[in-house]
């Protein structure tokens, strides 16, 4: 099952279960979603709960916010989470925070979700991860599918929780086909918010990652492990809240950490780990936390230039080595 | 702004053709009487014949989703109408047939006149024309509580200056547009507010205790000391928690529209927003979702001249918030807001067109603050002192109504002075007991943060209860654990 076919049964299936879900953005309706992450729904479900709606990001983010306020549960598509920044103001001071400040009366169980982060070839106002950004504030649920399983029980998940919640995907998974069991088929499937998941077993070196960084991991996870060493992968699954329980519990067994991400090193989603594993599993650490993040600059459009600031497999690779202690040729080192 | 970057640049292209091909003809066939360049006002008489939708008024109900847009947006009916021309005249664009002209004429950038202003009582206080159908108990009861309204500002907002709460913002000159557009709405009406409109709360059963312990943000305030003062909100009274973000309220009252639409609900959303507040782009946003979804939503806006120091003429150009209802595809109203009568009339017809035609209305409701914008501002730095004292007295909303019902014999100074001192004893009273009462306990921190409290803030709480429980001396007494 491809992640958008998983994502959109996941769609299909809540707004079946729930006359109160509907689905609302630019190209959502007629075209199917920039990305066809709505195919099929419009024809389903008809225009009053598949929304086409004008350009204007604060203006359908303010909408899903007022409707959510009243009782609907809004799905609100971004093209891409570059554009959510236009409407940030409904998704911070509005969404994150209505519950506290109404003491329970006005809850909003919205889900805001599209691609986000780097793809290819679509420069820097394209390719901005916000996994840090919206992490950072209370009242927010932050969740960032890797799989076709991630993918639709945690949208699931996210349609059914009473809290907003901002749901990053990633353009280049849309197409990736992952084997998934029967469970994970079944229409009351779910993934918990909040607990990450073990992709591989190790015990050297721990590696974190969210979205696509997990495949990543994987991949550099088999090439460590021809050369002897076992790193344990985890996909975060949910960036907020944290599940610093896996992420310790992992670094006292392995005492080694790499974290990796393709958002910007600073304030990202890797220092907030690292943080984590400083203040409660620091005796257990037995080598420097190492950091893999995305360039300290906005993405440039030029191929060459574009691969030299998202984190490659070989940098996980070089990362965990160093965290090893092995040898790594100096030319890589830097 | 939204560029789909990843899909093919025809594909959208043949899209959007077809779009428009579907627009022109369902534009093509919808009657639209003719209009003239000159401002038009719609009578309620008028109304039965709606401009775009017939069906709507005739069945007299809401319409749920029979719209041209929503039409126009069923999957698989491209009807693939070619773009014709019917006559040399006109041509049907996207979006409607448009006349041609061999006459270069920009139109110009401000009308020969300005909008007139809906009135029905004088300055003096009585009618201009004709009669109104207002009852006795409900003439009273806006006065009442206007009257009470006016009280509860003068009291709090010495309390402010005395010190006992840090922060207030009056109504004084605007109590016409709280009270009377609250008495045209029924309680189902879903109201989300900006932060100059307590007196809909007032009006709809908010008691003078419930304000004082909001303003003292103590452990009785609805919203648990979360909120700056002046914040109140009530989900009971279907009055939404006020948001300091300028004009963020109006999409969200859209969206709450678009929910009542949904439920198909015999209501509709109302929301309120300053002369300033129509600069935000979230005006723009919802002004035309609202057109887009034909939401049922009464944008109600208070010009009362002064964006805490910038004048209407800093602010913008236009004739004022009322014309752009028509660039927008809103109906719209200017009414004069300091009269009682007139707002009333106006707000209840638009509230009735708003939920059996399923439209957004704009209503500019000409006012003027006559307090500072808030307890943070000294207004006399800014504006004369003899503009404010004459709007004071002169032209107070409150005195003018006064006179009216004076005039039926429905008040008296009697009553006048009853009804003042009983309203300022039960403030005078509200206010001690909010004051001495308890601040919310430390658990009211930690919730609703989410809806469930997560397990980092259940440790935070119990690690701050432990420590206080070690360091007493070291906490403030002030809060109950």
């Amino acid at each position: 099952m491809t992640v958008r076919d998983a994502l959109n049964s996941a769609l299909d299936e809540e707004m079946s279960a729930d006359p109160k879900v509907f689905l609302m953005g630019e190209e959502v309706g007629e075209y199917q979603g920039a990305y066809k992450i709505s195919k099929g729904l419009l024809d389903k479900y008809g225009p009053e709960r598949v929304l086409d709606t004008p350009i204007t990001e604060a203006g359908f983010t303010g909408i899903g916010v007022g409707a959510a306020y009243h009782g609907l549960k809004p799905v609100i598509e971004f093209m891409t989470f570059n554009f959510s920044m236009q409407a940030i103001d409904h998704i911070i001071n509005s969404a994150a925070k209505s519950n506290y400040m109404s003491a329970g009366q006005m809850s909003v169980p919205i889900v805001f979700r599209g691609p986000n982060g780097a793809a290819a070839g679509v420069g820097a106002q394209h390719s901005h991860c916000y996994a840090s950004w919206y992490a950072s504030c209370p009242g927010l649920k932050v969740l960032a599918p890797y799989s076709s399983e991630d993918a639709r029980g945690l949208l699931k998940a996210a349609i059914r929780d009473p809290d907003p919640v901002v749901f990053l995907e990633n353009e280049l998974l849309y197409g990736e086909t992952f084997p998934v069991s029967a469970e994970v088929l079944d229409s009351s499937f779910c993934v918990p918010i909040g607990k990450a998941k073990i992709e591989r077993e190790g015990k050297d070196v721990t590696i974190t990652a969210f979205s696509k960084m997990v495949g990543y991991a994987l991949k550099a996870a088999e090439i460590l492990a021809k050369e002897g060493i076992s790193a344990e992968v985890i996909n975060l699954r949910s960036i907020r809240p944290l599940d610093r329980d896996t992420i310790n519990a992992s670094v006292r067994k392995t005492n080694r950490l790499v974290t990796v991400e393709e958002g910007f090193p600073q304030h990202g989603v890797g220092a907030e780990i690292c943080a984590s594993v400083v203040e409660e599993s620091f005796g257990y650490l037995d080598a420097p936390v190492e950091r893999i993040a995305g360039a300290d600059v906005p993405m440039p459009y030029a191929a060459n230039l574009e691969r030299l600031a998202v984190p490659q497999v070989e940098d996980i690779v070089r990362a965990a080595k160093r965290a090893c202690y092995r040898s790594v040729p100096m030319a890589a080192a830097a | 702004m939204a560029v789909c970057v990843r899909q093919s640049r025809n594909s959208i292209i043949n899209h959007v053709k077809a779009k428009m091909g579907l627009l022109g003809l369902t534009c093509l066939s919808s009657s639209m009487p003719s209009l003239n360049n000159d401002h038009r006002t719609l009578s309620a008489a008028s109304l039965a014949k709606d401009l775009r939708n017939q069906n709507s008024v005739l069945e007299n109900k809401p319409i749920l989703y029979r719209t041209r847009r929503f039409d126009s947006t069923k999957p698989h009916q491209r009807s693939g109408v070619q773009s014709n021309v019917a006559n040399s005249q006109f041509l049907d664009f996207p979006g409607g047939k448009v006349a041609f002209t061999s006459e270069m004429r920009f139109i110009s950038e401000s009308p020969k006149e300005r909008i007139p202003c809906y009135r029905v009582l004088d300055d003096d206080g009585q009618l201009i024309e004709g009669g109104i159908n207002v009852g006795k108990e409900i003439a009273v009861k806006m006065y009442s509580d206007m009257a009470t309204l006016q009280t509860m500002d003068t009291i709090f907002y010495d309390a402010q200056r005395q010190g006992r709460i840090s922060f207030y913002l009056t109504t004084i000159g605007e109590e016409a547009i709280n009270i009377a557009s609250a008495a045209a709405l029924t309680i189902d009406d879903f109201v989300v507010p900006q932060y100059r409109e307590p007196g809909v709360l007032l009006w709809r059963g908010f008691t003078l205790e419930q304000f004082a312990n909001q303003c003292f943000s103590n452990r009785g305030d609805d919203c648990r000391g979360r909120q700056m003062p002046i914040h109140y909100g009530s989900k009971k009274l279907n009055y939404l928690t006020v948001a300091s973000t300028i004009a963020s309220q109006l999409p969200h009252a859209v969206g709450v529209a678009y929910s009542l639409k949904m439920d198909g609900k015999d209501a509709c959303a109302v929301t309120y927003f300053g002369d300033g507040g129509s600069s935000e782009g979230d005006f723009h946003a919802a002004l035309n979702f609202a057109a887009v979804t034909e939401a049922p939503v009464l944008f109600i806006c208070r010009n009362n001249g002064w964006a805490i120091s910038t004048p209407t003429s800093d602010q913008f150009r236009s004739d004022g918030i009322v014309v752009r209802g028509e660039a927008y595809g809103v109906r719209s109203i200017r009414v004069d807001g300091n009269d009682t009568l007139a707002l009333y009339s106006a707000v209840r017809t638009a509230r009735e067109m708003a939920i059996c035609e399923q439209r957004p209305i704009l209503i500019e409701a000409m006012t003027y603050r006559v307090g500072h914008h808030s307890t943070s501002d000294d207004s006399t730095k800014y504006r004369p002192v003899d503009e404010i004292e004459l709007w004071r007295s002169a032209r107070d909303p409150i005195t003018r109504f006064r006179k009216w019902i004076e005039s039926n014999g429905w008040w008296s100074s009697e009553a006048e002075s009853e009804l003042r001192s009983n309203v300022r004893k039960q403030l005078l009273d509200a206010i001690q007991v909010a004051e001495r009462t308890e601040k919310p306990p430390l658990v009211d921190m930690f919730t609703d943060v989410y809806d469930a409290v997560p397990s980092n803030l259940s440790e935070q709480e119990k690690w701050l209860r432990e420590t206080i429980k070690i360091h007493p001396q070291d906490y403030p007494s002030d809060f109950p654990l």
